[in-house]
């Protein structure tokens, strides 16, 4: 079993737990797992992303080979296209719809949507609306880990509520239940 | 006993914890800064049982562990690859007295200069330097060596040298930690030890000594754990893999490598390990992270027998960090063409946050500048977030290139002719190397304008404590600066009028200038106010 996901986004918008916690529910089944990120550049509003490897043997590379990354987690939808040559043949894009302007040549998001579309399998998902509608701005990134959940294959939906319970341990029973409906909206979006 | 998921970094600082240091001395610079961070937090760091706080620059990291070393103790020294230039008159004479308490000094490379300047191979160092060096490939390793680390720097009495990059630094994985051991005791050498005297008398000694003491630092790489040779049944080639470079390799041999293959990570390289691989094939490819040193030593200017390939002969790009990509073509093995990037997808340079106080600076700076362009005025700048004043909307900056070279550029081109010539500088940089730069400045009564845009933080690297927060004033007009033409303002567009004028007054003024815009990052502000509402 092997599992390489590439989780990018926008500096600021919460990638890092996405990897948190999918890299705890690899730890509780006991398996390798390497986790790469980049720093400094991320409260800059630079793009920033991480490999996430998860493996039943060891793993050697901290860097996901091009064409060999099974899934594209995304919290924004130009940056997915960025990792475009890590994306396996048959991987999956799974991305929020909003785009993050802070450029001025940010392309128009029509184009941007209607180049995801050309990938075989794909989700734009809309999950800032999810997240006001239901008044939890700040868990859009895990609405998104659920949307993307049906997708990753060798983790169970339970191993990713156990993560969460696990990472957001010391914020709270409050925090944690906001968090496991977030990932609950997330999958129905998908399902 | 217990297995942690480590960065490569933090599963150093846990190592030199468990180690049993009693200080780590360092400098924030990427990807090193999360060693120190990482022990700052620790229940040792917290419960000062050991000196973590920042040190200025890299040279008193050095020296301030050296010191510690002196009087027994062991001691940890971090830094990013550049830091180790700034280090080196203390790292490269730490090696002719030697130590006394353990000595490891940690340099992370930056191949492919993610946040840095170049890429510049810090093994080279350890060569010059004649320390042993230890590169680790994986999390685990970059554990256990440095306890090695500890123990082989007191068994030979040298500092050693642990070299790492972006990649493993900031990557997180498994590490099982050991048992951890006590501080050393405070155990001086003796009053009439000579070593630590580098006088040419002593030195000389030193010397002699250091250099009779590599055939036993090559006896040990020999037998060392972290050297393996790999006999493999293809003879068509031969693999050397130093650290990360391994992982690389191997990324492409899930089942096992048909080829012999030298996995270093120690030097000095023994050469018996390489003369064994050697025998294997008349091809040997050597897979290195940064510039090649191994393959240059391999190579030699004499053309051989052995055909050596890496990134002198065009197989790895001579520049440029190492991938897994890159390893599978120098291999020949067969490779899909990935997707290419799609064209919509636009470049997302870094920028100053919305609300930095370096913005309203480059503002107000530009004004100005425009007014004086007929003088075509140069600004010289420095390393920290204002950087980015380099690249659009600001443009200000014209140079960048180490740290405190601002002030002192602009007085050699002062020292030129140049009319208008202008620095900025960060807080953090210019107690790290500006202010031997301004005292140069005030000896020459030099026509420059310093401007030290003050956020009270050394931001890039997230927002460690500056030096001397609240006493930049005091600093300078102790080098010598007129009170008069040190000027104190905040930076905020309400106050923009002002600045300009006070830029203005500055850059007329034929003398040193200093304007000091004060204002808390916005980062760390947000941090405080957060950590104040839990």
């Amino acid at each position: 079993m092997k599992l390489d996901i590439i989780l990018c986004g926008v500096g600021g918008q919460g990638i890092l737990s996405i990897a948190a916690i999918l890299g705890e529910a690899a730890l509780e089944r006991g398996l390798y797992m390497k986790q790469s990120e980049v720093h400094g550049m991320s409260q800059r509003g630079g793009d920033v992303q991480s490999h996430l490897r998860i493996s039943d043997q060891p793993i050697y590379s901290d860097l996901i080979p091009e064409s060999q990354a099974d899934m594209i987690i995304s919290l924004e939808p130009m940056e997915a296209l960025r990792y475009l040559p890590y994306l396996s043949q048959n991987g999956w894009i799974v991305t929020s719809s909003t785009p993050f302007i802070n450029i001025p040549n940010y392309p128009p998001i029509e184009d941007i949507h209607q180049r995801i579309a050309q990938i075989a399998h794909h989700h734009i998902v809309e999950i800032e609306r999810v997240a006001r509608e239901n008044q939890m701005v700040k868990a859009a990134n895990i609405i998104l880990l659920g949307a993307a959940s049906g997708y990753i294959k060798g983790i169970s939906y339970q191993e990713l509520e156990n993560g969460i319970s696990t990472i957001f341990a010391r914020k709270g029973e409050a925090v944690i239940a906001m968090n496991l409906k977030a990932l609950a909206l997330g999958r129905a979006l998908t399902e | 006993m217990s297995k942690l998921l480590l960065l490569a970094d933090e599963a150093i600082a846990q190592g030199a914890i468990d180690a049993g240091i009693s200080g780590v001395y360092a400098y924030p610079g990427t990807p090193s800064t999360e060693i120190t961070e990482y022990i700052q937090s620790s229940i040792e760091g917290v419960g000062q049982q050991l000196h973590c706080q920042w040190s200025a620059n890299e040279k008193t990291a050095m020296e301030g562990a050296l010191g510690m070393s002196y009087a027994g103790k062991r001691a940890l020294v971090c830094m990013k690859h550049v830091g180790l230039n700034v280090a080196a008159d203390a790292f490269i004479n730490a090696a002719m007295t030697g130590i006394n308490g353990g000595v490891v000094v940690v340099a992370a490379d930056d191949p492919s200069m993610h946040s840095s300047q170049n890429e510049q191979d810090s093994r080279f160092y350890g060569k010059f330097a004649m320390t042993p060096i230890l590169e680790p490939s994986n999390q685990q390793e970059a554990y256990d060596m440095v306890r090695d680390g500890f123990d082989l720097s007191e068994s030979c009495g040298y500092p050693v040298l642990l070299r790492i990059t972006t990649r493993l630094a900031h990557s997180r994985a498994g590490v099982e930690t050991g048992k951890s051991r006590k501080q050393n005791e405070l155990h001086l050498p003796s009053r009439d030890e000579k070593r630590y005297i580098l006088l040419p008398g002593n030195a000389r000694v030193r010397y002699r000594a250091l250099i009779d003491a590599q055939d036993s630092l090559m006896g040990l790489s020999a037998c060392s754990p972290y050297n393996s040779l790999t006999i493999g049944t293809d003879r068509s080639l031969a693999i050397i893999a130093c650290g990360i470079g391994y992982n690389y390799l191997m990324e492409n041999f899930p089942n096992g490598a048909p080829f012999s293959i030298l996995k270093i990570g120690q030097y000095p390289i023994a050469p018996m390990l390489i003369e064994q691989l050697a025998d294997q094939s008349h091809h040997i490819l050597v897979l290195e992270e940064g510039m090649p040193l191994v393959e240059e030593q391999l190579k030699g200017f004499i053309a051989q027998r052995l055909l050596i390939k890496g990134r002198l002969d065009g197989t790895l790009s001579r520049d440029g960090e190492l991938n897994a990509d890159k390893v599978a073509v120098a291999l020949g093995l067969k490779k899909e063409t990935p997707n290419s990037i799609p064209l919509v997808v636009a470049m997302r340079p870094p920028q100053l946050c919305e609300g930095c106080g370096h913005r309203d600076l480059y503002d107000a700076l530009n004004f100005v500048l425009e007014e004086k362009k007929e003088s075509d005025p140069r600004v010289f700048g420095d390393i920290g977030c204002y950087t980015l004043g380099a690249l659009p909307p600001y443009r200000t900056l014209h140079t960048c290139v180490e740290m405190g070279a601002s002030i002192t550029m602009a007085k050699g081109a002062a020292d030129a002719g140049l009319p208008i010539s202008v620095a900025v500088i960060g807080d953090s940089t210019f107690t790290h190397s500006g202010m031997t730069a301004l005292l140069d400045c005030v000896n020459e009564n030099s026509a420059v304008t310093i401007i030290i845009s003050d956020n009270q933080t050394t931001g890039m690297t997230g927002g460690q404590a500056s030096s001397a927060t609240g006493r930049l004033e005091s600093i300078c007009l102790g080098l010598g600066v007129e009170p008069e033409h040190v000027r104190s303002l905040v930076p905020l567009k309400k106050n923009s009028q002002q600045m300009q004028q006070i830029i203005r007054e500055e850059i007329d003024y034929q003398g040193v200038s200093v304007i000091i815009p004060c204002r808390e990052c916005i980062q760390t502000l947000m941090r405080k106010k957060k950590q104040n509402n839990q």
